[in-house]
């Protein structure tokens, strides 16, 4: 995946925040990463440690908080927890499992002054 | 820049001309928020153009920082990353609606066949206005082979970048003059990988897979096959010299994206071209039926209005 320009959107993000909130600083950095995003998070950190030197996040501490990935699966009629995208059904074991959840790549919220 | 494939920034062409300098058109934040500039963008100016760029000394915060202000707060942003490009993909999705015009995302590897096909598509469309937005790191081969069709294309060439995105995208489509409920094609850079999370405006991303390539394909890349909702199986006309086995890469397919469509096709014999013009046509007519019924409404509309002034408005 594109973590090195994913770490660029989440700056961006940061920067256009701080021109409406007014902060010039950042210390925490809170992103919501599905389980089923792909992104790898030690890419992540590496990326975001690497884009934030010289700009006014650098230095922050960067919280990742894995979502978990789930599915419906059309035998069980269920939503089910799902650790791989095209993984099977735990309970029933079939592939016919429709994502529902846990890819998404978000900055939450941070910590800033 | 991407860690995959090491792309970079600044080096994009369409039709040989550097993509970002001063010009009309709307701004758009990494948060979705938009508003309009009509000046070129110089160094003091606030707003980062672009989707990719170095964070340099340039940027200074405009503001005066009281120092002993050191009270932390937490300031909540909820925002997804891909935002940006988002945000400009449903602008690009919006002024396609607007015209009735079905456009298409066409993803897969290198060498499975995408240009040849679209240069017979156009041709057995023989009538159909279409346009297309070609995608290559260099070079404008496939854009000058489409325009040997009759067909107008425009080449968007990435440098080192390994896919299209949506702000391209949206240069492209300004520069090609779309018209009313035509069909336009996206040929994406040749790449199972990285297209996948970047959507375009398009209102389906179309797989192209050929039988020269392996089975396991979709599982292999499934990030790609998840978002299409088309496979074409390309060169069915070379089975006869193969080993592939069809079941197992639509079974493979399935597995990924249980809702997908596969249609097989071969552009050099025409065989199955049938299915995939019928895909086309009708996606033509959706597009061209939503236009209709929004222009419908929005008459309903200032009739209303018209009703409650109750004179015309001007």
């Amino acid at each position: 995946m594109h973590e090195m320009s994913l770490a660029e959107g989440v700056l961006q993000l940061i920067e256009d925040a701080s021109r409406r909130q007014s902060f010039a600083r950042v210390s925490t950095v809170w992103l919501e990463i599905g389980q089923l995003a792909g992104v790898e998070v030690e890419a992540m950190r590496f990326c975001f440690d690497a884009v934030t030197r010289g700009s006014m996040a650098e230095g922050a501490q960067l919280e990742v908080i894995a979502t978990p990935g789930s599915g419906w699966c059309m035998q069980c009629s269920a939503t089910v927890a799902l650790s791989e995208v095209f993984g099977a059904c735990p309970r029933c074991g079939t592939h016919q499992v429709q994502v529902t959840g846990g890819t998404e790549m978000r900055v939450k919220e941070l910590e800033v002054g | 820049m991407c860690t995959t494939c090491g792309c970079g920034t600044g080096e994009v062409t369409i039709d040989g001309a550097v993509a970002h300098q001063g010009h009309e058109h709307d701004h758009v934040h990494a948060d979705g928020t938009t508003h309009s500039h009509d000046h070129a963008h110089v160094a003091e100016h606030a707003h980062e153009h672009g989707e990719e760029h170095s964070h340099s000394p340039r940027y200074a915060p405009a503001h005066a920082h009281a120092p002993g202000l050191g009270a932390k707060r937490m300031v909540q942003i909820e925002q997804d990353i891909l935002a940006k490009n988002n945000a400009y993909a449903a602008q690009n999705r919006q002024s396609l609606a607007e015209r009735g015009i079905f456009a298409l995302n066409l993803v897969s590897s290198p060498g499975s066949g995408k240009t040849t096909l679209l240069c017979k598509t156009i041709a057995m469309l023989d009538g159909q206005t279409v346009a297309v937005i070609e995608g290559d790191q260099q070079t404008s081969q496939d854009a000058e082979r489409i325009r040997a069709t009759g067909a107008p294309a425009i080449q968007i060439n990435t440098g080192k970048g390994c896919h299209l995105d949506a702000h391209m995208v949206g240069h492209a489509m300004e520069k090609l003059s779309l018209t009313e409920n035509s069909l336009l094609m996206i040929e994406n850079v040749g790449n199972l990988v990285c297209p996948a999370a970047f959507d375009l405006g398009e209102a389906h991303k179309v797989a192209i897979l050929s039988v020269t390539e392996g089975e396991d394909k979709p599982i292999k890349y499934p990030d790609m096959f998840r978002v299409a909702s088309l496979m074409l199986l390309n060169k069915i006309d070379l089975l006869p010299h193969l080993d592939f086995d069809v079941d197992a890469v639509i079974g493979f397919a399935r597995r990924v994206n249980p809702q997908i469509r596969v249609i097989r096709v071969s552009a050099t014999s025409g065989e199955g071209m049938g299915e995939w013009l019928d895909f086309l046509r009708d996606g033509l007519a959706n597009a061209g039926a939503a236009k209709q019924e929004t222009v419908a409404s929005l008459k309903r509309r200032i009739a209303q209005l018209e009703a409650q002034l109750q004179r015309p408005l001007p």
